[in-house]
């Protein structure tokens, strides 16, 4: 499957979807005026990479700021690998954010309780 | 010696009015006009330079930000034309952010039709009664259940600037004619 990349703007994350070298990464600020048209095609490539899933699968959540429209869209991100957990592949999710940042600590949290698959939140300095 | 009437105007002293009003008040910002993407854009990256200088830290840098691009893209997304009433894409509206010896105030104002203000009222009040652990659990719900509307939003701004903030939104609907008022909202970070 043909991987998905696409640069970041002032607006939107770097996205990375690369199961050729079984990197699966969004990072970033996530603002766009309109989420539906930016995260369509990433929630599609997704449909089609849930068919055929490499042996293991680790998405990782780097971001420095969300607005509460991109907020939702990540979770219907979560939601979709969720599905795929339940079907039984081997994937999870990595919540990155900088120590100090409580808030994005405890968006972290909030995704992890919301979706059932394995969410390690992770700290950097 | 000729009089110079530009000195002497009274122009000059709104323009000296303003400038004072604006340090006496640590006003860092104000803005009046169309809230587009890219005045979104460059207002919050303007700010973040500026919040990057001060000693706030960092939570605080941050929920100022996030205030800022959820204020803005409110006025931009969810503004009436104050003389149909009907929704009006950008909206135009008035933005603000101010000092104080604690934190920032963001202010909005913007025109909307005198027919959402009770539901803008009520949206604004449900989440101002919450404490911390209900609007968490509010937030939960509510992301659950949202829907990315026509205009691009997710109906969870108030929730998360109550959230965010820990303070009450202020909020107070002017009346400008028999179709529109003016909705003006101030949020306080510290």
């Amino acid at each position: 499957m043909d991987a998905l990349i696409i640069e970041a703007t002032d607006e939107t994350p770097k996205v990375v979807l690369d199961p050729g070298n079984n990197i699966f990464e969004f990072s970033g600020k996530s603002l766009p005026e309109d989420v539906t048209t930016f995260y369509g095609p990433v929630l599609e490539w997704l449909d089609g990479y849930g068919q055929s899933p490499n042996d293991k699968t680790i998405v990782k959540f780097n971001l420095v700021y969300f607005n509460t429209a991109s907020s939702k869209l990540i979770l219907d991100i979560l939601f979709k690998l969720e599905e795929f957990y339940e079907d039984g592949n081997d994937i999870s999710v990595e919540w990155h954010y900088q120590e100090e940042d409580e808030d994005m600590e405890e968006a972290g949290e909030e995704y992890a309780d919301l979706v059932e698959m394995p969410l390690e939140l992770k700290s950097y300095e | 010696m000729k009089e110079n009437s530009f000195a002497n105007s009274e122009f000059m002293d709104f323009v000296y009015s303003v400038h004072e009003n604006m340090v006496k008040n640590d006003i860092m910002l104000i803005y009046e006009g169309e809230v587009n993407q890219d005045i979104t854009k460059t207002f919050t990256t303007l700010t973040q330079k500026n919040l990057e200088e001060s000693e706030a830290n960092l939570p605080i840098k941050k929920r100022v930000y996030h205030v800022m691009v959820e204020c803005l893209q409110n006025i931009g997304k969810h503004s009436d034309n104050a003389e149909s009433g009907l929704p009006e894409i950008p909206g135009t509206g008035i933005f603000m952010v101010s000092r104080s010896p604690e934190g920032y105030y963001v202010i909005t104002g913007n025109p909307v039709a005198n027919s959402r203000i009770d539901e803008i009222a009520e949206m604004i009040e449900t989440v101002n009664k919450m404490d911390k652990e209900e609007i968490k659990a509010y937030y939960k719900k509510k992301i659950l259940e949202s829907r990315i509307s026509e205009k691009g939003g997710a109906g969870l701004g108030f929730i998360d600037i109550v959230k965010k903030t820990g303070n009450k939104i202020e909020f107070h609907f002017q009346k400008i004619n028999d179709i529109a008022s003016f909705f003006v909202m101030k949020t306080y970070i510290n």
